[in-house]
């Protein structure tokens, strides 16, 4: 494209001085800053900063509530929370893991949702939107950006979860080899590693609904009714999940394989089971990433 | 940037394109650059015109079918202090919207710094400095920490002298002192000042300001008019819209009038004063006695109210009426002539008041 030697090569007749422009581009560099900004704008908001304590809180309680009064050993079972509950007693690391299984019903998409939603939504509402696009941060970058910085935050989310509950778990219950669901025993370290990949896999299915969320975002300048509408979507497809008449569109859901991590919890995994969920999480993001981008890209900026 | 532009009219002589149906009489803007603050300077790049802004039949239809930009040919000569003057809901925003790229012309084309919608415009615009329908920043920041988020957006912005020109940008607008106070906590003068420093965090060729002394205090409103000629003096192209004449008036080499979406008027400033026509005021005891003279010199329009003789001076010499009328043994107390303002003229323009909503 002959409009790139448009694109401000250094200009030697621009007075120097503190306010010299437009080195020659350092692409990388630049758009970790954007990334950087993202992440503040994100990490410091203090409803978002609320919503991670929160969301480290709920593992405290759950540790402190188990702790008084203890489900015996070996109760519980069958499919679910059930499975971790009766093993907290003996080992601390499921308590990490029912907090995560807990709060992925509620809580954790809650946290997604307001983070998705304000993305673009609520900068388009504060009309910090027009100022970015002014500068111009480019269309394209803001939006991977932004939807880069949700995947960290569905991470970081996941982790705190995880992390807190296993802090809790181990102040408050004994910490040892991990009894898989299959019976098999491992290593408290193997047993570590599985938790760090469930936790990655919670963070990919909460990521594919970060990408529902962008797109929903990219269509109001009203986070709340995108927050509402991801929620929604969650509920309906909870529902839906639950309905057998529907069961052939359940493999088509988007939340059908969240829970599908404790095949992580399995000797050997049950990798098929994981890698339909992963890639089912990877079809939501890709199509809905799409949606966001069309839609984004072509969007009149009116606030 | 030899190649020829697809549309002939964009490298034509400037005066091509301000030659608007409706003002077809009007000097080309572009001609007007004796103005001391214009010179283009040399920063233009090969093969841009000399026009910073320049729109052909510009079109924004909204889905609800109200056109909020009707065929507008903007002509912005580089160099100049341009008034984008129209009453509110004539336009002015969403033509800038259109201009930044913030929103996409339903039909027509424009030229921004040489540059066409698409990639070539996020090229320039870095070279654009922008307030658009006031500020808008994140509260829970503090001033400085949104100017670095504003800065961090920039990717063509020197990183290593970030801190040094967001607090030149800071004292620019006399903003250092509540730099660290968060944004909620400004008032809406300090939140404009803001608005306008984010405008120049680094020099630009083009600063296209909507409203930009909107909330802010008579003192405000003189500090921001003395920064925007401190600013074109440096060569720097100001877009400036406004509702209040005065404000525009006292700083503009050129105006352009919006009414009802359509741009009724574009030139330099000193051909819009130049369309009224000057009228003669003699203030006099006996105003029968002057009407009568004046008749009989041959002038036209003649009103009397109290002790006030007014006509239109056509091409008579003041001097002489006074001269005859004197002569005619008429007691004349006072003698001016008195050009129609400009707010007659923009009320002429627009066809209503400047607060009624088009």
């Amino acid at each position: 494209m002959s409009t790139d030697s448009v694109i401000a090569p250094a200009r030697p007749t621009e007075p120097a001085g503190p306010a010299a422009a437009a080195r020659p581009a350092a692409p990388i560099r630049h758009w970790l800053r954007l990334f950087r900004s993202e992440l503040r704008i994100v990490f410091l908001r203090p409803r978002n900063i609320a919503l991670l304590l929160l969301l480290a809180g709920a593992p405290v309680f759950l540790g402190v509530v188990l702790k008084i009064n203890t489900p015996p050993p070996g109760s519980g079972g069958g499919p679910g929370a059930g499975a971790f509950i009766g093993q907290i007693a003996d080992n601390g690391v499921f308590l990490s893991l029912f907090a995560l299984f807990l709060l992925l019903t509620v809580m954790l998409p809650l946290a997604v949702a307001v983070v998705a939603g304000e993305s673009v939504a609520g900068e388009s509402g504060l009309g910090t939107l027009r100022l970015l696009l002014t500068v111009p941060a480019g269309r394209t970058r803001l939006l991977l950006t932004k939807y880069l910085t949700v995947l960290v935050f569905c991470l970081a989310a996941c982790l705190i979860v995880a992390g807190v509950g296993l802090l809790m778990g181990a102040l408050l219950f004994p910490i040892g080899p991990v009894t898989l669901l299959s019976g098999n025993s491992v290593s408290l370290a193997a047993g570590l590693l599985r938790l760090l990949m469930i936790v990655g896999y919670v963070a990919a299915a909460l990521g594919a609904l970060g990408a529902i969320g962008m797109a929903y975002s990219t269509f109001t300048q009203h986070a709340i009714a995108v927050m509402a509408a991801i929620l929604v979507t969650v509920m309906i497809s909870e529902i839906a999940d639950a309905v057998q008449q529907v069961a052939v569109i359940h493999p088509y859901l988007p939340t059908n394989y969240w829970f599908s991590f404790d095949a992580l919890l399995r000797m050997p995994i049950g990798w098929p089971e994981v890698l339909h969920g992963l890639e089912s999480f990877a079809a939501y993001t890709i199509i809905f990433g799409w949606i966001a981008w069309v839609r984004f890209s072509r969007a009149n900026v009116t606030t | 940037m030899t190649r020829p532009h697809p549309l002939a009219w964009a490298d034509g002589p400037a005066g091509q394109l301000s030659a608007q149906p409706t003002e077809a009489e009007s000097v080309p803007a572009a001609r007007a650059d004796q103005e001391p603050a214009s010179q283009p300077s040399g920063r233009q790049e090969p093969g841009e015109t000399d026009l910073a802004i320049a729109s052909r039949a510009l079109v924004m239809r909204f889905r609800g079918g109200q056109v909020a930009v009707d065929h507008i040919d903007l002509s912005v000569p580089r160099g100049s202090v341009y008034g984008f003057l129209g009453p509110n809901g004539s336009g002015k925003t969403t033509t800038i919207r259109l201009l930044l790229g913030l929103m996409y012309p339903t039909f027509g084309s424009f030229r921004l710094l040489g540059a066409e919608p698409g990639p070539g415009l996020d090229a320039v615009l870095p070279r654009v400095g922008a307030l658009v329908e006031g500020p808008a920043f994140y509260p829970f920041l503090s001033g400085r920490a949104n100017l670095a988020r504003c800065d961090a957006a920039d990717r063509t912005a020197d990183i290593d002298t970030a801190p040094a020109r967001i607090d030149h940008a800071l004292d620019q607008v006399g903003l250092r002192a509540a730099a660290d106070k968060r944004y909620r906590a400004y008032s809406l003068g300090m939140k404009q000042r803001l608005g306008i420093a984010a405008a120049l965090l680094r020099p630009r060729d083009l600063m296209i300001l909507d409203e930009p002394t909107n909330g802010l205090d008579p003192q405000g409103t003189r500090e921001i008019r003395s920064l925007i000629k401190q600013i074109a003096t440096d060569g720097t192209t100001v877009f400036v819209s406004s509702h209040l004449l005065a404000e525009v008036e006292q700083i503009c080499s050129h105006v352009g009038v919006m009414s009802t979406g359509r741009l009724v008027f574009q030139g330099p400033l000193t051909e819009l004063r130049s369309r009224g026509e000057p009228r003669i005021l003699v203030r006099t005891t006996e105003p029968a006695q002057a009407t009568e003279v004046l008749a009989t010199l041959g002038l036209v329009e003649i009103a009397t109210a109290n002790a006030e003789v007014t006509a239109r001076l056509g091409e008579h010499a003041p001097e002489k009426v006074n001269a005859e009328l004197v002569h005619a043994g008429v007691p004349v107390a006072g003698l001016e002539t008195i050009r129609p303002s400009l707010e007659d003229l923009f009320v002429e323009l627009t066809g209503e008041g400047f607060n009624v909503n088009g």
